[in-house]
């Protein structure tokens, strides 16, 4: 039914993982950014614990898995609700958590029983961006020849987040480039396979504590077992649209991520403003506010809006509903108004804001990136343009 | 139940004030707002279907259903994606009879609720809104005081909605620096309700400035008595409730835009196929989404009787921005046509004006 108060499950797990965050990665969300490229060892607390479960297969025409407690929810909404308590913690950090990538999240989802029995306890990073192909994913270059027993991979690959850090790199590659996106295949490479090379980390703007690398694939020769998914090039390009369907699953995930970076920018903004004798009532015109106070009280209304449109793309997808629409709505709202707030509340704290001295300048670094990766903000605007007005790529490029 | 999908019976409700939008509303709506005026008939239609009695107890006048707010919200939104003013008068009769029946006294309830509760539509109403620039529902200038058994009541309101037919004006004031609620009675000496207001928006709507000069009424006529009423609640229905018609406005604004986008040939193609006009759409429709969610947020705390000052003030503040920029869009989208009268959107543009400043509207 439509009705918004949050069951006493979410509670429970938003409690529990804030206690987490706040004890295991707010205090060291500093030295990490400063530490750029280092692995945080503390992170190996984490390790050993399956982040990336496997949905449970359901057979055909059944509903997926709702919740049949009203007081449960399903599991991408507790996914969504742990990533922003994370998130709030230090949003770097979350996305260095040992085998929690996304290539293990694309093994979780396709993986043959084999290979989740070889990859599914390992490290998986993501390797789909190129130096000519960002958006247009479609368009990637590396290339996949089988030979005999073996595919072999050549290419460059940038902006692979936990490069140094992973175990195994989930390769986007084509094994028939006339035939477009339908020729594009993944494979799973191991670390040190010959021929496969992490050639540098990147530096970067913020979330600096996550690694993000560029690899090399020079006749890189890999099992002809490790491709994810039906080698078979198809005339149709349902196979890639399999792939750009669990962006249903996680661009839900990043506005999480936006929320949670937000949401700490906010509650120092306010702990700061209360330090001053501001009190925050939620109930006085706006207008007859101060400034700060009511840009304030507007960020934390988009916050609102922001985490209301994401756990409705989880809600949906725990309940078997197609999201796509849903999915880009929330990380185009939250991917934008988190930049936003986090500027804001930098900008209402003064010299508090930038000043290394607080997290504030920080978040608002962090938070950048989550309008980029996951799609950017404008290619949210055109699905869901395309969504909305029923227009298809040609007619709305 | 948490969840974003309508039951069954939200479903319905929703479905049958759609129909009287198609039917009734939208087609009238632009004429209605010349005309500066709603025929009574018109209103029958939406009040046979009982919403704002729905809750009201069996001997009352009323259905005896569970009072719910979020159903009032998906109401009001479905009302005003075919006009607002519609909506608001629509919906009026809640502003009183909510009120009275969640924290009335038992006399109060017998005395107001059947009278509200008839079978023709005949609204009372409300009044907080007061005529300067810092005004702030929580804090009034308005005044009432205690005097050998009554309450003088002094001040000056506006926006006061059918306040020249409403049998009862619940009026908001300050008293010993509580504000709280009293009912008044058309008529009663001291109460004058002034000329039609002109407003930039909401045409169709009768809004008047009323003043209060030492308008005595009777100790009982305290909404609550002598406890008094959770004043705090009463503004927190008003500011979903305001979000959800919102909503509504904005909603029908991005339908129009969206369609009109399609249809506009403008160097060979439809405008639609243009990014720059593409992107304005897109930012419509989640836009409306985030507004409705909120008012639905707020509803649901209000429905659970938890306390909803954040969530009421959050959805109320977004909305009364949002509805603007998206009503600008609606605007902006259809160029020149936008600007005139004989399209919806110059309407919406000017009725989403009200969102931000609006209070005690309180029929969630």
């Amino acid at each position: 039914m439509a009705f918004l108060e949050p069951p006493p499950d979410l509670i429970k797990v938003r409690e529990g993982m804030h206690n987490v965050s706040a004890s295991m990665l707010r205090p060291i969300a500093r030295k990490y950014d400063e530490e750029e490229h280092t692995y945080p060892k503390e992170l190996d607390a984490f390790r050993g614990i399956q982040v990336m479960g496997r949905p449970k297969k359901k057979k055909d025409g059944e509903k997926k898995d709702k919740p049949k407690d009203p007081n449960k929810i399903g599991q991408n909404l507790g996914t969504i609700v742990t990533v922003e308590e994370m998130c709030w913690g230090d949003c770097g950090l979350m996305l260095s958590i040992p085998n929690a990538g996304l290539g293990n999240a694309a093994i979780a989802a396709v993986a043959t029983d084999e290979q989740l029995e070889r990859f599914g306890k390992k490290w998986a990073a993501m390797a789909i961006t190129e130096a000519e192909s960002g958006s247009d994913a479609g368009s990637i270059s590396t290339t996949a020849d089988l030979d005999g027993d073996s595919w072999v991979l050549n290419g460059e690959k940038i902006f692979v987040t936990c490069a140094d850090r992973c175990d195994c790199v989930v390769v986007w590659a084509t094994v028939d480039k006339e035939a477009g996106k339908a020729g594009i295949k993944s494979f799973v490479v191991e670390k040190g396979t010959p021929g496969f090379t992490l050639d540098h980390l990147e530096h970067k703007l913020g979330i600096r504590a996550s690694d993000t690398g560029t690899f090399v694939l020079n006749n890189c020769r890999i099992p002809k077992e490790n491709i994810l998914g039906s080698p078979e090039v198809k005339q149709t390009t349902e196979g890639f649209k399999g792939v750009m369907k669990t962006f249903d699953n996680t661009r839900p995930m990043v506005a999480a991520m936006s929320l949670g970076v937000a949401r700490a920018s906010l509650d120092l903004t306010r702990e700061k403003l209360e330090q001053a004798g501001e009190k925050l009532d939620y109930s006085k015109n706006p207008n007859n506010c101060s400034a700060r106070q009511k840009d304030y009280y507007m960020a934390e209304a988009t916050l609102e809006a922001m985490r209301l449109l994401t756990w409705r793309a989880a809600w949906m997808a725990d309940n078997g509903d197609f999201n796509n629409l849903e999915a880009s709505m929330s990380k185009a709202k939250a991917g934008r108004g988190g930049t936003l707030i986090t500027q804001k509340c930098s900008e209402i704290l003064g010299p508090l804001g930038l000043t290394t001295k607080e997290l504030s300048e920080k978040w608002m670094r962090d938070s950048k990136i989550l309008d980029i990766f996951e799609g950017t903000g404008q290619i949210q605007h055109l699905i869901i343009a395309r969504n909305v007005l029923k227009l298809s790529r040609s007619q709305l490029q | 139940m948490f969840g974003f999908s309508l039951t069954k019976e939200q479903k319905m409700v929703k479905a049958s004030f759609a129909e009287v939008v198609r039917d009734i509303v939208a087609p009238n709506a632009h004429d209605m707002d010349e005309n500066r005026e709603i025929p009574a008939e018109y209103l029958e239609k939406a009040w046979e279907l009982g919403a704002c009695v729905a809750a009201v107890p069996g001997e009352f006048g009323g259905d005896g259903m569970e009072y719910s707010p979020m159903l009032n919200a998906i109401v009001l939104e479905e009302l005003a994606a075919g006009d607002m003013a519609f909506a608001v008068a629509a919906m009026l009769p809640s502003v009183f009879i909510n009120p009275v029946l969640e924290m009335g006294t038992d006399s109060q309830k017998k005395k107001y609720l059947p009278g509200s509760c008839g079978e023709k539509y005949q609204s009372s109403t409300a009044a907080v809104c007061e005529p300067r620039l810092d005004f702030d529902a929580m804090s009034l200038a308005a005044t009432a005081t205690k005097k050998n058994g009554s309450y003088i009541l002094n001040g000056a309101k506006c926006f006061v909605p059918k306040a020249a037919s409403a049998p009862n004006i619940l009026v908001a004031a300050q008293l010993d620096d509580k504000p709280q609620l009293f009912i008044v009675k058309a008529g009663t000496p001291g109460l004058e309700v002034g000329q039609r207001e002109k407003n930039i928006g909401l045409y169709a709507l009768d809004t008047y400035e009323i003043s209060l000069k030492d308008c005595q009424i009777p100790a009982e006529n305290r909404l609550g008595g002598e406890e008094g009423c959770n004043y705090a609640r009463f503004i927190q229905k008003g500011r979903a409730a305001v979000a959800a018609l919102a909503a509504g406005e904005c909603r029908a604004s991005f339908e129009q835009a969206r369609d009109y986008a399609k249809k506009r040939v403008q160097f060979g193609e439809p405008i639609a196929y243009r990014q720059s006009v593409a992107f304005m759409i897109a930012e419509m429709a989640y836009e409306v989404d985030c507004i409705r969610l909120l008012a639905w947020k707020a509803a649901s705390a209000l429905e659970v009787g938890r306390d909803a000052t954040r969530d009421a003030y959050l959805a109320k503040i977004y909305a009364g921005e949002t509805a603007m920029k998206v009503c600008d869009y609606g605007v902006q989208v259809l160029g020149g046509h936008g600007y005139i009268r004989d399209y919806p959107q110059e309407r919406r543009y000017r009725n989403s004006r009200g969102v931000a400043t609006w209070e005690g509207l309180a029929t969630v």
